[in-house]
């Protein structure tokens, strides 16, 4: 029998001559859930996008139930009972979940909408399927876990066989994960294909029946998921060279950089975030905030990087008072910042990659001659050009958008900019979130080398590894207070860490005030 | 004090609101949709103007106030169509699109009468027609109730109408549901297979078709002939009513009243002995004050957004 899917030695070229994807073939089956994983710009989505018509193939064919189709848009992928959930929602957030169910296909009679009939077709679909959501809340009110269960009936509505899930549980919580994989197993279980996008190893173990890898557009492997391990998938993903060696410590601080004392944030809507922070980072260390996101990391960076006022407290960067500075002022005094809102923050998207990287410094004697006309163009471009290819940013030329890169180039645009910034103190918040195996490993490394450099670093991360990994000293943040602080990581349990995080213990004054 | 209270609390100053919203309204109900399709319609002025003068110079042609009245909504459509293929076809700015038709329409308009009936600035020589009012049976016969809402011009009725027919079609149809979804989330709507523009054009079509009647009334109830600028910046007002009134058509009303009444002040007022070159100001300035206040309320808001969003960023 043939599979249910088939796409045969496809490859996409861009425009402007980046292959995507070379001659990769895709199978799934009737009844399979199949994980397809790589690593960012591997070419997984890509791939997902030819055979859900949003992207032309540049050679190759598709066929769906063993009838081969050109897949030219969307609709026609629909019409071929493929369904898509995307990373981004297609639901709108004002309109009840029985109105974004049926829009489009709205139930009615004469010309009046029927919501009572598109209320009923909402319940027996999700009674059908398991999937049981509110069909009369406003869709902005649900959580995302409840979202993305709208936008999978949304799918079944419309007769889906087929359904492709992009990165579907990086917005989910723990729970929500599991719901999910439950009713992807039950979809699996009454003949549907399920084809599941991911970068998460244990994820794909614990759900794919089968697998496909691909790395840098080419398909490396297609095995069951019971044969493999976790170090298999990990080296094939990656390829062999790429695992570095571990990092030796080498823990000899010098003077503090960053000081803060006394440090109290308040949110726009009143609410206090960070109440009463004083901590120290030392020259050659790296400071580790822990603690679950949303309990006030977000203000404590914004404070400290002069993106919004603290209320009160000061901080000292190389020994000046910055509390009231500007973000500009900040920088100079010293500090570099890895935002973790990366499209807000880290980078404008439509501008060039040259243009991202000198955004921070653009008004130095290097690269402007002080006047309103003086930017020095030659010497700007040469800039943007090694530091292209110095941090391996996968563009043909520095003069690129950054919009056209993927994730994880954008975040080494970001990575190339910051740290060869001339400072002393780097801010690192969530700098590896959302990018692949190989871009997070060569993040660490540099982080470790500037400490090792003698710079002062504070990193704030959710991955609980790589905090103890790479934190010479750790303090906890719990609703906007520090409840633990250690100095000596390598004693201290990711469960230990835990309690802490989630407010189930806490250290006594003294032990705090080490953190200063 | 009490001659103003006089000339404030009475029917015939009622009716004077009711009379003087009617253009407002329209080009309100015009904007509104427009605005729940994520588009706008900055040509309803011109789109008045034009339609105010067709509607003028057709029935005095042709001496029938419908071919008129049919002439009038014709070219106000036609405007709108042009304005949809630029923005939705052409690509082009629809704010500066918008802009070019309305000077288009203040200048065609300026033209065609010197052209064709050789008047300049108003239409002297046109014996042009009214729509007719109507004696509502029944309910002219109440005191005071009567004399305030029976007897007013056919369009100002339809104006009410209008008001019931768009909220049912915005809210109870599939169309509705299609627009605000267009409106809101663009590409979710094209992700289940609705055209956005072909909704955003029908939707410019309509606001065409609801500014061209507020013109229509303008030039042939309000006041019989046709004279340049007539509108006076009424379309804009009825863009501001609805920004300020949001997305229902009941409230579009209601802004629309408010600044019906502000205008109808600029007739009392004088009475005060109050210079009336002040006065004519009155509805612009409360333009201004309606548009400072929902400008604050929407930053407020925002800033809630913002809130909200950042409340449950997940990393």
């Amino acid at each position: 029998m043939d599979p249910y899917i088939l796409m045969r030695n496809i490859t996409k070229v861009y425009p402007n001559g980046i292959a995507a994807i070379k001659g990769v073939d895709f199978s799934v089956e009737k009844g399979e859930i199949h994980g397809l994983i790589g690593e960012n710009g591997a070419g997984k989505t890509t791939l997902m996008k030819i055979l859900f018509g949003m992207e032309r193939p540049t050679a190759g064919t598709i066929s769906v139930a063993g009838q081969t189709v050109k897949m030219t848009s969307p609709h026609t992928a629909i019409k071929m009972k493929l369904g898509m959930v995307q990373q981004h929602f297609m639901l709108v957030p004002t309109f009840t979940v029985a109105e974004n169910l049926v829009l489009g296909m709205e139930p009615k009679q004469g010309i009046t909408f029927l919501l009572q009939r598109a209320i009923e077709l909402t319940e027996d679909l999700s009674r059908q399927y398991g999937l049981p959501v509110p069909p009369r809340a406003i869709t902005s009110d649900l959580s995302v876990g409840l979202q993305q269960r709208v936008e999978i009936l949304k799918i079944l509505l419309r007769k889906a066989e087929c359904l492709i899930f992009d990165e579907p549980t990086s917005v989910l919580t723990p729970l929500e994960t599991k719901e999910l994989f439950c009713a992807m197993q039950r979809l699996a279980t009454e003949g549907k294909v399920i084809i599941f996008i991911t970068h998460k190893l244990r994820e794909v173990k614990e759900i794919a029946d089968r697998i496909t890898i691909l790395r840098n557009g080419k398909r490396v492997a297609v095995c069951k998921a019971a044969d493999v391990s976790e170090q298999d998938i990990t080296r094939m993903m990656v390829g062999e060279a790429k695992i570095p060696a571990p990092v030796k410590r080498t823990t000899v601080s010098g003077p503090s950089v960053l000081s803060v004392r006394g440090l109290t944030c308040q949110r726009k809507d009143g609410h206090i975030a960070v109440c009463n922070l004083s901590f120290d980072v030392a020259a050659g260390e790296i400071l580790a905030i822990a603690g679950i996101m949303g309990n006030g990391q977000t203000e404590l960076v914004e404070a400290l990087t002069g993106l919004y006022p603290c209320l009160t407290g000061t901080i000292t960067v190389n020994g000046e008072d910055v509390s009231t500075a500007s973000p500009r002022r900040i920088r100079l005094c010293g500090l570099s910042h890895i935002p973790a809102d990366r499209m807000g923050r880290g980078i404008a998207a439509p501008g060039s990659i040259t243009d991202n990287l000198i955004i921070d410094r653009y008004f130095k004697a290097e690269f402007s001659r002080h006047s309103i006309f003086g930017l020095r163009k030659k010497q700007i471009r040469q800039h943007g050009e090694i530091l292209r290819q110095r941090f391996n940013i996968k563009a043909p030329t520095a003069m690129m958008p950054v919009q056209l890169l993927s994730g994880g180039n954008m975040q080494r645009v970001v990575i190339a900019r910051e740290f060869t910034a001339a400072a002393n103190l780097m801010i690192a918040d969530q700098p590896t979130q959302g990018i692949d195996i190989a871009s997070t490993l060569d993040v660490r490394q540099r982080l470790l080398d500037d400490r090792n450099a003698g710079k002062a670093i504070l990193l704030i991360s959710a991955d609980l590894s790589e905090i103890l990994q790479l934190a010479d000293r750790i303090v906890v943040l719990y609703n906007g207070e520090i409840t633990a602080h250690f100095s000596t990581p390598a004693e201290i349990t990711t469960e230990e860490l835990g309690y802490y995080m989630l407010g189930a213990a806490q250290q006594a004054g003294p032990e705090i005030e080490q953190a200063a | 004090m009490a001659d103003i209270l006089q000339a404030v609390l009475n029917v015939g100053f009622a009716f004077a609101i009711i009379r003087i919203t009617t253009p407002i309204a329209f080009a309100a109900l015009g904007a509104i949709i427009t605005d729940l399709a994520g588009t706008i319609n900055i040509a309803l002025e011109g789109i008045m103007l034009q339609a105010a003068f067709w509607g003028v110079f057709v029935s005095a042609i042709t001496q029938n106030v419908w071919l008129g009245l049919a002439a009038g909504v014709l070219s106000g459509l036609s405007l709108a169509a042009i304005l949809g293929y630029l923005n939705l076809h052409l690509k082009a700015d629809l704010i500066i699109a918008g802009i070019a038709l309305n000077i288009l329409a203040a200048g065609s308009t300026v033209f065609f009468l010197y052209v064709l009936a050789g008047d300049r600035g108003v239409s002297v020589s046109l014996r042009s027609l009214v729509l007719p009012s109507i004696v509502l049976p029944v309910i002219a016969e109440i005191p005071a109730i009567g004399a305030i809402i029976s007897g007013h011009h056919i369009l100002t009725y339809v104006a009410i109408l209008a008001v019931f027919v768009l909220h049912y079609l915005l809210y109870k149809t599939p169309f509705g549901l299609r627009l605000r979804a267009v409106g809101e989330h663009p590409v979710a709507a094209q992700s289940v297979g609705i055209s956005t523009v072909k909704i955003k054009f029908i939707a410019l079509l309509l606001s065409g078709l609801l500014a061209s009647l507020g013109g229509l009334f303008i030039s042939m109830g309000y006041v019989s002939w046709f004279s340049r600028d007539m509108i006076a910046g009424r379309g804009f007002i009825g863009l501001i009513a609805a920004a300020v009134a949001g997305r229902s058509a009941w409230r579009t009303l209601g802004g629309a009243l408010i600044f019906g009444t502000a205008e109808a002040l600029t007739f009392v007022l004088p009475i005060w002995g109050i210079a009336s070159e002040l006065t004519n100001m009155f509805p612009y300035v409360i333009t201004l004050i309606a548009l400072t206040i929902w400008g604050r309320k929407r930053i407020r808001s925002g800033k809630r957004q913002i809130d909200n969003t950042s409340g449950d960023r997940k990393f």
